[in-house]
């Protein structure tokens, strides 16, 4: 922490906020908040003279509300920047009439009610998002009994309590009578691993920390009995195995079962746990005089600004997505943003710390070249059929086409160093204005007429996305599965290139049956440019219904990279769908679509 | 891998297409179900190929230079390798061409291996068949191929990182003594995150500020 503070080529804008962000890999134009701290931060040497004169006194955030701070605090005594800060909604003293103690004490003269927020703006060549997580908050759904009874506590605040630094001084007692426990016990998976209740997936860092934490306990007051209840204890790190075992070689005793019921004797405030003890295979009371809950770690709740402010995505979990879960695990699809630590999941702090370096490498392959290339796959726009309508700038993940205003007839721009070269854009034009490099409608028509021009019936016209549903059909190939040969595939980057006007024409020469394949939709690597696929498949559903044309001839499959068996699966279903597909069909088809033409 | 703007085609594109196929038999790979000199006939009387031939592996060294000297010596101007899947060796190829000066765009692949010859084993007729059509689709795409001019963006050169939790610090870290100027956005009035919370950590058990 101090390095930074020190180190030369680093800036550090504490107490701020990103606001703005515009421009593109390798250049990026960022807007900064930086809040008034009302104490200049250069010159306050963190004496703390002020803070015995203010009168304000406010739960300590830092020690989890187990104690109190001033108006003007400094959140822990090794922070950085070492300096003070007075938050201004709970201070009285803004009209110094009000108070203003701290300034009139303040030797230094450090202390200035008339500080603004300030805006800084920068330029930078790449982005890392590092911002963390939260903790799981049990008060919401009582989870046994945190809100209710005093001796139960969460794992945060059991870090507060036995700091030396902490609301204590290190002296670990339980909150009811301030003596220190005789019985305790850790609950497991607090808002994790549950459908029911918080989170669903498993936080990866709270098994461990109930193991350190019954060592901790161990070597500082030996006399403490320890309980924990698990689902099943998660010890898969380097190192892990040893610290259980040595926490079970010390008496912990290790009960597999979550309790049912947790309730308070009103008198001793020791608290009773009803629990299965699966391994045991019968029902257990236990009387603990205090009680720990392992609570689980979750995405921010303010992720969706960031989000939004560098055109991320975040998976189902609401964690940050990656490129790729396993080849670019700290990529993000906006080229040259990078993720680290618990912004992309919950992990301890030997793994953020490896991603984050990962990171800073990966942002190096940026920062080390003078210029960068960016792949000839962009759209090029006809600004004479163009008719000003705005729908690619709408379509298009990453913001890449601007300016477009249909009231003014402002002709669209595209910045092509944000362009990702999805092809949703060009495929969602309803003029045909947009041309993607590398991948026209003239170069699909061609390989269709091609694939098409003999015995089109015995054909399938499969669309594959360059980055899951073609690499599942390799998969299909690498596992050796075996389907019907009547597939013939068409690479696009993204699904979103398979416009209406590339299905149409397979249809229009012939074909018995299309089908339209992607990304899962938390996969997609152009953020969420299948939504769009998903949208368009739909409504030209409609639009062959309503022609007589069977729907179902045009089929749409979400294939990963990984599903081999899915591809080859698919390819044999739509061969059955292919044999009943009749000419007259097909004849039928040909000459509807020839007539819209 | 990216290409930089060429610029610089030794070979002026002649007029009309010119293109070279290549046929790969991967060993046995593809040739085990596919009939590839059936293959390689059948794409050479396809329109706009000047050039069809059968390499054992096209990837190789001397399948490399095969396609280089074809090139020059054919005065190729699209060249369409039947093969493996792009995803594997289109970088490959794209590079082989570049280096004797044809632009890396003017490249497509047939995949006839992951998508035809391995998921048909046991019927060389149909392989063969479908792989025909492959290429004759891959050779209507070739025709329509242009060459490709690669922008170019400046770098400024700092980072930006939001967030200064552990991960924020040891990533600012590792660029500022890489040399890069780096700014560390953090919300709260101290860096530190979650772990300055922390008494002790796991697995070393040593505190954690
Ligand atoms: C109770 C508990 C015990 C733990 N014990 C251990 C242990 O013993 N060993 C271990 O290895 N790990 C442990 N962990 C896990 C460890 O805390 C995390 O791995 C680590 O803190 C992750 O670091 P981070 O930088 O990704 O996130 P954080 O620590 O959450 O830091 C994120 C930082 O970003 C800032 N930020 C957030 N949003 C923004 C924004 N929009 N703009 C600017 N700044 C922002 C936050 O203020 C914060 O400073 C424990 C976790 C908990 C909850
Ligand atoms: S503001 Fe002034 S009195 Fe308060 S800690 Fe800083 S230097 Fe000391
Ligand atoms: S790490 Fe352990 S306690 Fe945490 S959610 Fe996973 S299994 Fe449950
Ligand atoms: S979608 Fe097509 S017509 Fe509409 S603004 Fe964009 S380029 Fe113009
Ligand atoms: S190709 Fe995709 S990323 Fe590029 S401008 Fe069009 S919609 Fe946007």
């Amino acid at each position: 922490m101090m390095d930074v503070g020190r180190h030369p080529r680093i800036k550090l804008l504490a107490y701020s906020e990103v606001e703005e962000v515009s421009g593109y890999v390798g250049n990026f134009r960022v807007k900064v908040r930086k809040k008034a701290r009302y104490v200049d931060e250069e010159e306050c040497t963190a004496c703390g003279d002020c803070v015995d004169v203010c009168p304000v006194i406010m739960p300590d955030e830092y020690q989890m509300g187990l104690s109190s701070r001033r108006a003007i605090y400094i959140p822990f005594p090794q922070a950085v920047p070492s300096s003070y800060t007075i938050n201004i909604e709970e201070c009285l003293g803004v009209q110094p009439i009000a108070c203003g103690k701290c300034a009139e004490k303040c030797d230094k003269g450090c202390i200035d009610f008339d500080m603004k927020d300030e805006i800084v703006e920068l330029e930078v060549g790449t982005i890392i998002v590092a911002v963390g997580m939260e903790v799981y908050d049990p008060t919401l759904l009582d989870e046994y009994g945190y809100t209710r009874f005093e001796n139960v506590i969460t794992t945060l605040e059991f870090e507060r309590l036995v700091d030396s630094g902490g609301p204590l001084g290190g002296r670990f007692a339980r909150p009811t009578d301030g003596r220190v426990p005789k019985r305790i016990g850790f609950i497991q998976c607090v808002g994790s691993r549950t459908e029911r209740r918080g989170n669903s997936y498993c936080s990866n860092i709270c098994c461990m920390n109930t193991v350190k934490d019954s060592l901790l306990l161990r070597d500082h007051y030996p006399e403490i009995d320890i309980t924990v209840f698990y689902l099943d204890m998660r010890a898969f790190g380097k190192g892990f195995e040893d610290l259980y075992k040595r926490s079970k070689d010390a008496g912990v005793r290790y009960v597999r079962g979550l309790p049912g019921e947790v309730k308070e004797d009103p008198e001793t405030r020791n608290l009773l746990v009803t629990v299965e003890n699966t391994t045991a295979g019968r029902l257990e009371e236990h009387e603990l005089d205090m009680l720990v809950l392992s609570v689980g770690l979750e995405p921010r709740e303010d992720s969706k600004t960031v989000q939004q402010l560098l055109s991320l995505s975040r998976t189902s979990d609401g964690f940050f997505l990656e490129s790729h879960p396993k080849l670019k695990p700290v990529d993000t699809p906006t080229r040259g943003v990078f993720l680290a630590g618990c912004a992309e999941g919950p992990k301890d702090i030997k793994e953020s710390v490896t991603q984050a370096s990962a990171a800073a490498a990966r942002a190096q392959i940026i920062l080390n070249q003078d210029k960068i290339p960016i792949e000839a796959i962009t759209p090029m726009i006809d600004l004479d059929l163009c008719n000003f309508c705005g729908r690619c700038a709408r379509v298009c993940p990453y913001g890449a086409i601007v300016d477009v205003d249909p009231k003014r007839k402002v002709s669209p721009r595209v910045i092509e160093a944000a362009c990702a070269g999805c092809g949703t854009c060009s495929a969602e034009c309803p003029v045909g204005a947009i041309t993607q490099r590398h991948f026209g409608d003239e170069q699909f028509f061609a390989q269709l007429e091609a694939m098409l021009g003999e015995g089109p019936e015995e054909k399938i016209v499969v669309f594959a996305c360059h980055w899951c549903s073609y690499p599942g059909g390799d998969m299909a190939g690498v596992s050796r599965l075996q389907y019907p040969p009547s597939a013939r595939v068409i690479r696009t980057m993204c699904s979103g290139r398979t416009g209406e006007r590339l299905i149409l024409r397979a249809f229009a020469l012939g074909a018995p049956m299309v089908l339209v394949s992607g990304c899962h939709f938390a996969d997609c690597h152009y953020i969420n440019a299948n939504r769009w696929t998903q949208r368009r498949v739909e409504r030209l559903w409609d639009r062959l219904e309503r022609a007589g044309i069977r729907p179902e001839r045009l089929q749409l499959e979400w294939i990963s990279a990984a599903e081999g068996q899915k591809f080859a699966r698919v390819m044999g279903e739509l061969e059955e769908m292919r044999k009943k597909v009749t000419p007259e069909e097909i004849e039928y088809t040909k000459q509807v679509l020839a007539e819209k033409a | 891998m990216l290409y930089r703007p060429l610029g610089k085609e030794v070979i002026g594109l002649p007029e009309g297409e010119r293109i070279g196929v290549f046929v790969c038999e991967c060993g046995l790979n593809i040739a085990g179900s596919v009939d590839c000199e059936a293959v390689r006939d059948y794409a050479e009387r396809l329109p706009g190929v000047a050039l069809a031939v059968r390499n054992r592996y096209t990837c190789s060294d001397p399948g490399q230079e095969e396609i280089k000297k074809a090139i020059v010596e054919h005065h190729l101007n699209r060249v369409v390798v039947a093969s493996c899947t792009p995803r594997l060796h289109e970088p490959t190829f794209r590079k082989c061409i570049y280096d004797v000066g044809l632009n890396p765009y003017l490249l497509e692949m047939a995949n006839i291996r992951e998508q035809c010859s391995w998921v048909h084993l046991h019927d060389r007729e149909a392989a063969t068949a479908k792989a025909k059509d492959i290429v004759k689709i891959a050779v209507a795409r070739a025709r329509l191929l242009e060459p490709q001019v690669e922008m170019e963006v400046p770098v400024t050169k700092a980072a930006l990182v939001i967030g200064g939790g552990v991960a924020g610090i040891q990533a600012a870290l590792d660029l500022a003594d890489a040399g890069h100027q780096v700014y560390l956005v953090e919300k709260e009035p101290s860096i530190g995150g979650k772990m300055a919370q922390l008494n002790k950590t796991f697995p070393t058990m040593d505190c954690s500020i």
